[in-house]
């Protein structure tokens, strides 16, 4: 499901199956969509914080263009316990391996992988990525 | 042949992209069939002006034919000056037929009275456009035929097109002119500008899409459109871009926009800011300029809300560009109401 913002429109509620990831994607060419991203945050319940949380940083190709600064992802990072990913949608390999990966810890969250739970995933990739 | 006009068709021909330059000396007509078929068209550009320029010679050409070939491509790449709209308004009779022989003669009288060192050149397009080129010499010298300015006249319509060329002194002269030949006794400029002089033409003379207000709520969009995306990935927004998309057609239109670069919107309010912050309580318009540009600012300017950079509706500042045909802006305040709003002078 696609949202530009959260919280999501209340019509289609009852259309609606369980949510097992919520990926945030934040442009990192527009500071609009950090501000976004901070103001949906509000909207999310905790329990989803425990592993099913995690954002997408795009447009990582182009240094030239960077309006937000690492220090507000590595913020959002800390504050939510949440892994962060950084992709290039427009070159195909990327996006293709990014939706991999997205597939994968989808999987885990939606208790898909026996043996694995969401929070357990999710504090492996906090660990990693302090190295 | 004198040696300005040689150098002159040698360095207008080498502007000429290499695979228009035969097209362009055919619709020049100066040298004839048997001649162009001389010419080895696959070699470089220095060596293609070379040849022209002999065969030039050899026919004879004088600044008055050099001249008409600048005005073809200028014509064609009209896209590389800069093109300001001017509004002239008739004496009030209306005349039925429009005389280019009388406006060509009175356009010459009325510049050569005033500085007598000018080239003039005239041509006709069938869209009724006249092209006038002026070389600008100076009271003391010869033109220059380097210093040109050129002006699009439609008959039909009080509008000019004029290129503002490097020599802005001569504008008021070449105003004066026009307006003693077409009979009008006022020209004011429109404040509209930009480099496609074809979209200049589509804003004043109408000819974009414009939105139609609708008094009634537009007939349910059919659900079973054929999907553009795959069916797996659901819109939770849907309507809200529904909405968006809704909105943006009636304040644009459906159709492509006309082409401009900039909108200036030169700032003469008051700065509003916290009374506790001790700014500028002088009392003084607060001067600011604030430029857009963009390779095609009104494309970019529908696109913003469907891409979630703006709110829709846009604000009017920045739609009302087409309709008031002018993108170069005055906002002052207006008076009795604390609120900044839109007065055009």
């Amino acid at each position: 499901h696609l949202a530009t913002s959260l919280p999501l429109p209340s019509e289609r509620d009852h259309l609606r199956p369980r949510i097992d990831l919520i990926a945030f994607m934040i442009d990192i060419k527009s500071k609009y969509s950090l501000r976004n991203v901070e103001a949906s945050l509000a909207y999310v319940d905790a329990s989803f914080f425990l592993g099913k949380v995690c954002f997408l940083v795009t447009g990582v190709g182009r240094m030239k263009y960077c309006s937000i600064e690492m220090s507000a992802i590595w913020k959002l990072r800390e504050a939510y316990s949440s892994p962060v990913l950084f992709c290039e949608l427009e070159l195909e390999g990327i996006r293709v391996a990014t939706a991999q990966r997205l597939l994968r810890m989808l999987e885990i969250c939606a208790g898909l992988l026996p043996g694995v739970s969401a929070l357990y995933f999710g504090s492996l990739m906090s660990s990693s990525a302090n190295y | 042949m004198d040696e300005v006009v040689a150098e002159y068709i040698r360095r207008t021909v080498l502007k000429i992209p290499r695979d228009e330059i035969r097209t362009m000396l055919q619709q020049w007509g100066f040298l004839s069939e048997a001649q162009l078929q001389t010419i080895n068209f696959c070699q470089i550009k220095e060596n293609i002006s070379q040849h022209v320029v002999q065969l030039c010679e050899e026919n004879a050409a004088r600044i008055k034919q050099a001249a008409v070939l600048d005005i073809i491509y200028n014509h064609i790449y009209s896209n590389k000056r800069l093109w300001s709209v001017y509004q002239m308004n008739k004496t009030g009779e209306e005349t039925d037929f429009f005389d280019l022989t009388d406006f060509k003669k009175k356009f010459k009288r009325r510049l050569r009275s005033a500085l007598t060192n000018v080239t003039i050149n005239f041509r006709e397009y069938e869209d009724n456009a006249i092209w006038i080129r002026i070389a600008w010499g100076t009271p003391y010298t010869k033109p220059n035929q380097y210093k040109t300015s050129y002006v699009v006249y439609h008959s039909q319509t009080p509008y000019v097109f004029i290129s503002v060329s490097v020599l802005k002194s001569n504008l008021p002269l070449l105003c004066q002119a026009l307006v003693a030949a077409s009979n009008s006794h006022d020209i004011r400029e429109m404040e509209l500008r930009s480099h496609s002089l074809n979209s200049l033409k589509d804003i004043v003379f109408k000819r974009y899409s414009q939105n139609f207000q609708s008094y009634y709520p537009k007939p349910l969009q059919e659900t079973n459109v054929a999907p553009e995306s795959d069916l797996r990935i659901i819109q939770e927004n849907k309507n809200e871009k529904e909405r968006i998309k809704i909105i943006n057609s009636e304040v644009f239109g459906d159709g492509p926009q006309p082409k401009l670069e900039f909108a200036q919107y030169k700032l003469e309010t008051m700065f509003k800011s916290d009374p506790q912050m001790n700014v500028l309580d002088r009392k003084e318009p607060f001067r600011c300029l604030v430029k857009f540009s963009s390779p095609h600012l009104l494309e970019s300017l529908k696109s913003l809300a469907p891409a979630g950079i703006a709110d829709a509706p846009v604000s009017p500042l920045l739609t009302c560009i087409p309709h008031k045909a002018r993108n170069y802006f005055k906002i002052k305040d207006k008076k009795y109401v604390s609120s900044i709003s839109f007065v055009s002078p």
